[in-house]
């Protein structure tokens, strides 16, 4: 075993690599071939070539807008709600669960376990109306007859902000629980006060955990259309759902690869502003 | 006695104040309790509901009954699928540990050009959501004539799971007391001995962690695997078609089967590791 050392990195990702570039850069290199092809003249469904159609693009986002927005703009709630949810979750078990702290952490990520689609679907139970909560509701005149839960954007959005909280604690709770006492009480040893010491030393130092699970969530949700299409009606349809019901029911490969690429080009500009702004590099 | 007892100055806290400050003390401990009821309430229905005697739709409780428990493959088709999810998960898990390790390996311990690229790399994956992950492989098992099923999905499971894989054993690497590896060396171990003996021991927590995380990623993925398994059926698939017309009660047992086990995993590796550390 004589290996000149410098070869080793390379020794260790080239299987990697060879395998990521082959079914990651390649698809999407594939991908992006696919969206500007056209339907043949003539041809069967399914039946495509390529004619540099740039238009397409504009074409499916213009079709599409209202998904689009939609999909950012739950995302970005579910996002929010889960931060708000998580943080003091993770504060929680980080700093005032002492010898239990193992066992919340087990039970944060617990819930994972039972299929996520299970679990969405039992709280479509749980909120329909064959379920006790809503029946109870309507009978202490709390809601009204029509007014339903599921099938309504709040499910859309509370199903992906539950779905993807364990996404957001784990990642909160590890910068959190990084944190050196220590500056926490020479921060109360400078006179800051609970909330100043909060505001200005346990925030900046847990923004690395903030930022990663904020795009743990966000990224997924964006994307997601099981919950739109579990919880929601034809009204809260997202770009997700777009573009599966274009690649399987309509057979439409060219605007459903145009539809990815935008969304993953929209997806990655605000990250990459996102982590701009947060200012934290070291994310992976 | 009890005169004296009311004579004594304690009681002077008027008792909203009492109550506001216990309130204040516990927040914490009352918004935990309401976060963690948040979490399971869909686990403890789904729990629940494996034992209605529902007959096909699983909607409304009917009775309590064993028998679901009993004949957990009483559903048509429910029995192959999970069959199917835990083969493509076992083989996702074993293919992007290996890989993934490798990479951890090499970005963590080695300077070399190429090396942001590389972080770069592991972190698209992560970025690009699963249903772009999905549709671009479909896309390219299209062009090449493979028709989608069981390995086209374990490629797909393997491609999302590397980059978790590598994010995990990196951080556990990264955690290492570098002077355990300087004390071997000095102490006439050579270089692969050392990481035998000292550095993959060391690393082991942080692999089978890894290893838990991708089987559990992949066992309950369903964008991508819906993209990529034509009609092979694999759980979260079945529950998603299954989902339109009422889920069987099996499909909770398995659920809730799925749960407890994987406590009982990570509550054992917590004795393990507790046992270790003594």
């Amino acid at each position: 075993m004589t290996l000149p050392k410098v070869r080793v990195p390379y020794l260790l990702l080239f299987p990697g690599f060879a395998f990521l570039f082959t079914f990651f850069i390649l698809p999407i290199m594939n991908l992006a071939q696919t969206s500007t092809q056209t339907a043949i003249v003539g041809g069967d469904t399914g039946q495509y070539e390529q004619s540099f159609a740039f238009s397409n693009y504009i074409d499916a986002f213009l079709e599409n807008r209202e998904q689009f927005y939609r999909s950012f703009i739950y995302a970005s709630l579910a996002t929010i709600f889960a931060l708000a949810i998580a943080y003091p979750l993770a504060y929680a078990i980080a700093f005032k669960s002492g010898k239990f702290k193992n066992i919340l952490l087990v039970l944060v990520v617990a819930p994972f376990f039972t299929s996520f689609l299970l679990r969405t679907v039992a709280w479509k139970q749980i909120l329909g109306e064959e379920g006790f909560l809503v029946p109870t509701l309507r009978s202490l005149n709390l809601m009204g007859e029509q007014t339903t839960i599921t099938s309504t954007a709040v499910a859309v959005v509370a199903g992906m902000t539950y779905n993807f909280l364990p996404f957001m604690t784990l990642p909160l709770y590890a910068s959190l629980e990084r944190i050196d006492p220590r500056t926490i009480e020479a921060s109360g040893d400078l006179y800051a006060n609970a909330i100043t010491t909060f505001r200005k030393v346990t925030v900046p130092l847990s923004m690395p955990g903030v930022v990663a699970g904020t795009l743990l969530t966000f990224i997924p949700a964006a994307g997601d259309y099981v919950n739109a299409s579990i919880l929601g009606s034809p009204n809260t349809k997202m770009i997700g759902n777009v573009i599966e019901s274009r690649y399987f029911k309509i057979v439409d490969y060219p605007t459903a690869a145009a539809l990815s690429f935008t969304l993953m080009a929209a997806i990655l500009i605000l990250v990459t502003l996102y982590i701009r702004k947060a200012g934290t590099d070291e994310l992976v | 006695m009890s005169t004296k007892v009311k004579e004594a100055p304690i009681p002077t806290i008027p008792l909203n104040a009492r109550l506001s400050r216990w309130f204040g003390r516990n927040l914490l401990r009352i918004y935990m309790f309401f976060g963690f009821s948040y979490l399971f309430i869909p686990v403890a229905y789904t729990f629940a509901f494996s034992f209605n005697d529902s007959g096909k739709s699983n909607l409304i409780w009917k009775g309590f009954t064993f028998s679901n428990w009993q004949n957990p493959c009483g559903a048509p088709q429910i029995c192959e699928a999970l069959g199917n999810s835990i083969k493509i998960g076992f083989l996702a898990t074993v293919f992007s540990t290996i890989l993934g390790t490798m990479i951890a390996f090499a970005i963590a311990r080695y300077k070399f050009a190429g090396r942001s690229s590389s972080n770069l790399l592991i972190f698209l994956p992560m970025a690009t959501p699963e249903i772009v992950l999905g549709a671009s492989l479909l896309s390219l098992f299209l062009v090449f004539k493979v028709n989608p099923g069981f390995w086209p999905t374990v490629i797909a499971h393997v491609v999302f799971c590397i980059s978790f894989v590598v994010v995990t054993v990196k951080a556990r690497i990264a955690s290492l007391d570098p002077r355990l590896e300087q004390a071997a060396m000095d102490l006439y171990a050579n270089e692969v001995e050392t990481f035998r003996r000292v550095t993959l021991p060391l690393v082991a927590p942080g692999i089978a962690a890894a290893a838990l995380l991708a089987f559990s990623l992949s066992f309950d993925d369903f964008i991508i695997t819906n993209f990529n398994s034509g009609t092979m059926t694999t759980f979260p698939k079945f529950v998603y078609v299954s989902a339109a017309r009422g889920i069987p009660a099996q499909a909770n047992v398995i659920g809730s089967s799925m749960f407890f086990l994987a406590l009982a995993i990570v509550i054992a590796g917590q004795l393990v590791n507790r046992k270790k550390a003594r």
